[in-house]
This record gives structure tokens, sequence and C-alpha cells, in this order.
């Protein structure tokens, strides 16, 4: 133990629990006599009916009293307290840290039967997907939510970017292998940002095509304009030379592209649809950070750098059943 | 009866029934904050929000109420013991109306939300200073009385009362070093850094408990019960034996505040075993008072003011045994952070602390007015019994509260996971046990309000009184 900067400390301590100790055997064994006989009244009476009697210590008080010192002193040769000693056995922390060890080896020898099993197999299994659930609860609710269906539902305002998971639609693909590497490597999600390049009223115009793909642009003149900068046509080939176009992640028909963009017909909003939420992602891109943050701090974390491998094999599974109800 | 001179009982009066006024302001603010835990939307505004509201609650039920009730009892019992008048009255008075000005400060500042955000010890360095020059005038005025004593034994509810003093000096002035950084704001910050912080803090807040509301406390059983029950006090030997074992092992019971903290663990051991032995000093008390009225049990049945006292120390029975246990470091980590500690501190603080000074209070206040009874012993009885249904209600709900949700937060699956991820599952089913507390702690308000009913009636439009001082018995009768 390092506990004490010097000696003293441990001196110090020491010594006042031994005096603890010994005054209260002291002050008990001094008045310990039982004497016979009627309780005397002592002789002396204050504001005028105050007496006391001198009854002798109740036994089976006294006894308790002793049991309790015995207690702590057997206490104190067993585990550390009294100074610097060494104690018999582990102190607190480190006897639950052995505990808390041999409850996570058990826990971990369960998910161990599950690591050879193939993952679509393993979403077809109902006790590694309770597990699977209870897992979800507790790494992935925090931002999917508890019924996996994310910020991302439509018409949600204030979406926070986080997907749902149970709709089938994928922006870093659906196989079980895929959501299993998404899992264990993190997703960045990123998209530029054209605020530097592009006006507001531009802003404006491709964030209405962005609508008028899942059928929701209020104003067809600026969707009509917006489809050139989309596509970088006329004026946009110079004025965002250098920059990739829009189509190039999210595809020609805007459908997306696997891992580069999300599909821009299906009504399915990760932030929400409307035009000002759009704007925003237009102008100032999404997670453009995302370069600078650690691997493992990505907007969708790096799993394995935080649970083992067995885990997120499960996870993946249970992530792949929540839309491939079997 | 030679002697024309009277005891001082001006101040006493004045803390009596400020007293009741302070216990009813403390216990409505309760009242207020357990319904809040309920009905979040009583949350109406920053300064009647939970977290202000709170330590409000906690000051004013520990040091307005239980501070006065003290005050009273103290500063009337010294006198009758030591068959003198009160040393210095003139800071007496100072430290009533200092008081009252702390107690106005802490009402205002707390709401405003300036803290230091150490429990128990929330009020910032102004008042702290206020309280720490209150307080050493309040010792001198006990110890001259003392001093001034024409009996040579010192009663042994002195004792107490000096303990608590002294006690309480030392806890208020080591806790509250702090260096103000601001004026304006009030801002200042602790000396101590980190985890010593901690272990200051928790020594102080836990002999708070152990000084103030125990020791304190068990000074004014030994004046009221041997009064009220006109018997004997039980054995002076064992309240030789409690007191000096209580109030040595007392001192290090703070760490179990602590238990599975950044304390190192030797602290937290000792905290736990000192603790444990703090049981039978403690039980000491609790037999030295109820055997006082072996003899005299009848009186139970008629008498409300004693159904109140011996009630109050079955409580301190009840808390000082379980204390013990909770601070047992594996019991603790199932209790800490839960209900039931509140359910613990409720048990210690209407049960104990409240019910004795209110029996105290029911023999003072007639007393203080050339009286012997209170205006309506009915009325005392119908508060003794609506005051002891509260508590049950109030401690048995906290009791399943707390157990249920540390059962729910500790409970895991076999794959590692915990059975009730979310923290709101283990509100949730609160819920009906929190109702249950409101009840419980609405009726021990409406008891207060009874009482200051029968106060009234009792003391308006009554001359006040001060009794003659009573002449020493012969030594050795």
């Amino acid at each position: 133990m390092a506990d004490f900067i010097s000696g003293f400390w441990d001196l110090y301590v020491a010594g006042f629990v031994a005096f603890g100790l010994l005054l209260c055997v002291i002050v008990l064994v001094a008045n310990m006599t039982q004497e016979s006989g009627a309780p005397q009244v002592k002789g002396h009476v204050w504001d005028e009916s105050l007496r006391e009697y001198n009854n002798p210590l109740p036994r089976w008080w006294l006894y308790l009293f002793v049991g309790t010192i015995v207690f702590s002193i057997v206490y104190l040769v067993i585990y550390p307290g009294f100074g610097n000693r060494k104690s018999t056995d582990a102190d607190t922390e480190t006897g639950l840290r052995r505990e808390y060890a041999g409850e996570m080896a058990a826990a971990a020898s369960l998910l161990d039967k599950y690591k050879a099993v193939d993952l679509k197999a393993l979403a077809a299994d109902k006790d590694a997907m309770a597990t699977g659930q209870r897992l979800f609860l507790t790494y992935c609710a925090q931002c999917h939510g508890s019924s996996a269906k994310g910020s991302s539902a439509k018409k949600e305002k204030n979406a926070r970017g986080y997907p749902d998971l149970t709709d089938n639609d994928w922006i870093f693909g659906g196989t079980p292998e895929q959501i299993k590497e998404s899992i264990s490597e993190g997703r960045a999600g990123l998209m530029n940002a054209f605020g530097a390049k592009l006006n507001s009223e531009e802003i404006r115009d491709v964030a209405n095509y962005a609508l008028s793909l899942s059928g929701l642009s209020t104003e067809p003149d600026r969707a009509a304009r917006g489809k050139a900068i989309f596509f970088q046509e006329g004026v946009y080939a110079e004025k965002l030379a250098g920059q990739l176009a829009c189509a190039v992640c999210h595809g020609p028909q805007g459908k997306g592209t696997p891992g580069l963009g999300p599909n821009l017909t299906d009504d399915i909003w990760l932030y929400d649809n409307s035009i000002e939420t759009v704007m925003e992602g237009v102008t100032n891109g999404r997670n453009v950070d995302a370069a600078d943050h650690p691997q493992r701090a990505k907007p969708m974390p790096m799993w394995k750098s935080f649970i083992s491998e067995d885990k997120v094999h499960v996870l993946a599974a249970y992530v792949y059943s929540l839309s491939n109800k079997q | 009866m030679q002697s024309q001179a009277t005891y001082n009982y001006k101040v006493v009066r004045q803390f009596a029934i400020m007293t009741v006024v302070w216990g009813i302001v403390g216990m409505l603010v309760g009242v207020i904050v357990a319904a809040q835990l309920i009905w979040p939307e009583l949350n109406l505004h920053e300064i009647l929000q939970y977290g202000r509201l709170r330590p409000l609650h906690t000051n004013a039920v520990i040091f307005a109420f239980g501070g006065c009730a003290l005050f009273a009892t103290s500063l009337y019992s010294v006198q009758r013991t030591c068959h003198t008048k009160l040393f210095a009255p003139g800071l007496a008075t100072f430290v009533f109306w200092g008081w009252q000005l702390v107690i106005l400060c802490a009402a205002l500042s707390l709401p405003l939300g300036f803290t230091t955000g150490k429990e128990y010890a929330e009020l910032e360095w102004p008042i702290d200073i206020m309280i720490a020059v209150l307080w050493v005038s309040y010792a001198i005025v006990f110890f001259g009385t003392i001093a001034t004593r024409k009996v040579s034994h010192i009663y042994v509810s002195n004792w107490f009362f000096a303990a608590f003093i002294i006690a309480i000096a030392l806890l208020h002035i080591t806790n509250s070093a702090e260096i103000p950084v601001s004026f304006t704001t009030l801002k200042s910050y602790s000396v101590y850094p980190g985890v010593q912080d901690a272990m200051v803090q928790w020594w102080y807040g836990h002999n708070a408990v152990g000084f103030f509301l125990t020791a304190g406390f068990l000074g004014m059983m030994y004046y009221f019960v041997p009064k009220q029950a006109d018997r004997p006090i039980y054995s002076y030997r064992l309240s030789v034996v409690h007191f000096w074992a209580l109030i040595f092992t007392y001192m290090w019971a703070g760490p179990h505040h602590l238990h599975y903290t950044a304390l190192p663990d030797w602290a937290q051991s000792l905290g736990m075993l000192f603790s444990l032995i703090l049981l039978a000093p403690s039980w000491g008390g609790m037999i030295n008072g109820i055997m006082t009225l072996s003899g005299a049990w009848h009186k139970l049945r008629t008498d409300p003011i004693l159904k109140f006292l011996v009630t109050s120390l079955s409580f301190y029975g009840m808390s000082t045994f379980e204390g013990p246990m909770m601070s047992v470091k594996s019991v603790n980590a199932l209790s800490h952070y839960t209900d039931w500690t509140v359910g613990h501190v409720h048990s210690g603080a209407l049960g104990w602390v409240a019910m004795v000074s209110i029996g105290a209070l029911y023999y003072l206040l007639p007393r203080l007015y050339g009286k012997t009874e209170m205006y309506s012993t009915k009325l005392i009885n119908t508060h003794f019994w609506v005051a002891t249904i509260g508590i049950v209600l109030y401690v048995a709900s906290m009791w399943i509260a707390g157990v249920m949700e540390g059962l729910m937060w500790r409970s895991t699956n076999p794959d590692g996971t915990l059975v009730y991820g979310f923290f709101v599952e283990s509100v949730k089913v609160k819920f009906p046990f929190l109702m249950i507390r409101l009840v419980g702690g609405t009726l021990f308000l409406v008891g207060m309000l009874i009482m200051f009913y029968n106060m009234l009636k009792t003391i308006v439009g009554e001359k006040a009184y001060d009794a003659p001082i009573v002449a020493p018995a012969a030594a050795h009768a």
C-alpha cells in the first residue's frame, strides 16, 4: 500500500486505532462490576427531581459491545486498516476486481460457442438473439434507440443522424458481413461541405433537387436549376471544379452508392427531410471533421477497440435479424 | 426560597417558538421536494427547482428546526441543572437573533443558487463565518453557565450538550475552511483537494449526525425523559460508558459514506469498523432512556408527551442498529445511492430527532408561561398518532423502494449485461412508494401544524414567566 507519504502517518493511524479500541475496553472494564442488591440512587439531586440509579451494565449489552470490538480486531488482522500493516487477505478493491474478472470470464465463455456459427444461422438462434438484444441495449441503444429505429424516422425534426436499423435500408451495405464490418471498424458517413463554393440561393436550388428525388420539392424551378449543380453541368463545371459532384457519391439517379452516399430517392432520411436541414447538410457537409478523429471515435465508433470480437459477432447477427425476420 | 433571582427564560422562549415555526417551514419544503420527485413539472422556476430546494430542506430541518430545539432545551436545562441563571444573557440574545439571521440568509442564498456544493455545509463563506462567531458565543454562554454552577457535579445532559457544542465548532470550522474568491457571487473553494476534501466533508457530514443530531438530542433526552417520567435515570454507570465510547467512536465513522470510492481501502475499513462498534454505545443511550421508565410504564397510557419521548428512543434504537449494518461494505454495496439511505435518515430525523424535540417542547412550552400543561392534551395525543403513522409510511416505503432499486441496479444476466440497463426502469417502479412517502411526509407536517395551533392556544395572551432559581438540594440526600 502506498497510501501514506511517510512513516509518520502509518504510526499516526495505527496509534489512534489502537487507542480508540483500548479506550472502549478501558471504559468498559472500569464500569463492569456487577453490584448485588437493589439499585442505588446516586447521591445527587439536580433541579428538584433529577436523580440517578446506578444499575450494572446490562450483560447482553456488554457482550454486544465486546463482540463488536473483537470483530474489529479480527477484521483488522485479515484486511487492511491498521496503518500500513500487511493483511492476510486482499483489500476490497482487489477482491472486487477479482470477482468482476471472474464474472466477465464466465460471460465471455457463454459467447464463445457462438463465434464459429455463421451469422445468418446465428440470427435464427433464439438464445443468441436474446443475448444480442441485451448487448444491443448495453452498447448501441444510446444512439440507435432501444427499438433500433435510430433518430432518422421520417419527418422527425432535429434527427441527429443515427440510422434506423430496422428498415433494411443500408448506407454501408446490409449483408451480415458488411454489418459486422460496420460495427467492428466503425463508420464516418462523410459528406463534403459546399458552403464555400455555392451561395445560399444555389444551395436552396440543389436541396430542392434532392428533395424532388423523393417527390418532396414544392419548387420545380429551383429543383430544375439544382439539377445542374447536382451533375456539375454548365457554369458549375467550372465553379465546382476540384469538388466531387453530388452524382459521384449519390449516383446518377440519386439512388446512392454503398459506402459512399445514401440513396436520395427513397424518402428515408438520416437527418430530417425539411428544406432547412437538407440545406444545412449541403452547406456544412456532414462529419467533415471525421478524418481528424481517431479511428475509434468515429461517429459510429470502432467497436473492436471496446468490446470482444465475440460480442461484435453476436451483435452483427442481431442487427441483421432486425430487418431480416426469419 | 430566599432568593428572588429567576432563571433567564427569554431566550429559551424565543428559540422554543421558532423551533415550531422552522419545523413547519423545513418540513413543508420537504413535502415539496418529495412531490417534485413524483411530478417533475413542479420544478416551476429555477429558484424552486429540486436541486436548490433539497439543500434548503435539509438545512432548514437540521439547523433551523433541530438547531433551535437544541438551543432552547440546552439553555433551559443547563440553567436548571446548574441552579444558576444564564451566563452572559446579552450574548445569548445575540445568538438568538444571529441564528435567525443565518437561517434567513440560508433561505435566500440557497434558492438563489449560492452553494459550496458540500452536503449539509452548502452555505457560502460569509454565512460560515457568521455561524462560527455565533457558535463560539453559544459556547461561552453554555460553558459560562456550567462554570458558575451551584452544584459540584455536572448533570449528564450537560456532558452531551458540551460534547455537541465542542464537536460542532471543530467540525464546522475545519470543514468550512475555504478560500473566498468573490464578494459578489459569494463563491469560495475548499482548501482541501480531491479525495481529501471528500474525506473531510464526510468526517463533518457523519459527525453532524453524530454530534448535532445524536449527542445534542441525547442531552435533551437525559433532561426531559426523567423529568416527564418523574423517575431516576436507570444507570449512571451506563451513561459514563456510552458517553465516552460514543464521542470517541463517532469521530471515525465518516468514511462509511465513501465506500467503494477513491478513498483508500484502509480508511473505508476503519469507517466501517468504528461504525459497527458504535452500535453498543448508541444503544446505551436508548437503554438508559427507556429503562428510566421502569416502574412508570403505566404513565405511557395517559401521557402523550411520554409517548413521544419513548417512541423517539425506539426509533433511535432502530436507526442506530440500521446505521452500523448499512456501514458494512457488502450491505452498503446494495444500499448506497438508493432510497434506503433516505429512509434511514428519516427514521433518525423524524423518528428520533423530531419526536424527542416535540416531546421536550410540549414539556417546555407551558413552563415558560408559568403553567404545567399545554392547552390541549388531546391534541398532543392526536399529534402523536398522526406523526407516528407518517413516519412508518415514510420509512417503510423508502426501505422497499431502496432495496428494490438497489437489487435492480445490480442484477446482471449470465452474459454479463445488466438486466435493467436503463436507469429509468428503476425510477418507474418506485412511483407508488414515492407516493406513499409523500403521504407520510405530509402527515408529519400536519402534526406540526396541530402543534402550532396548540402552542398558540397555550401562549397567546399569557404572561411570559421566569421561574425563581431553585436552591440546590442538600448534598447526599
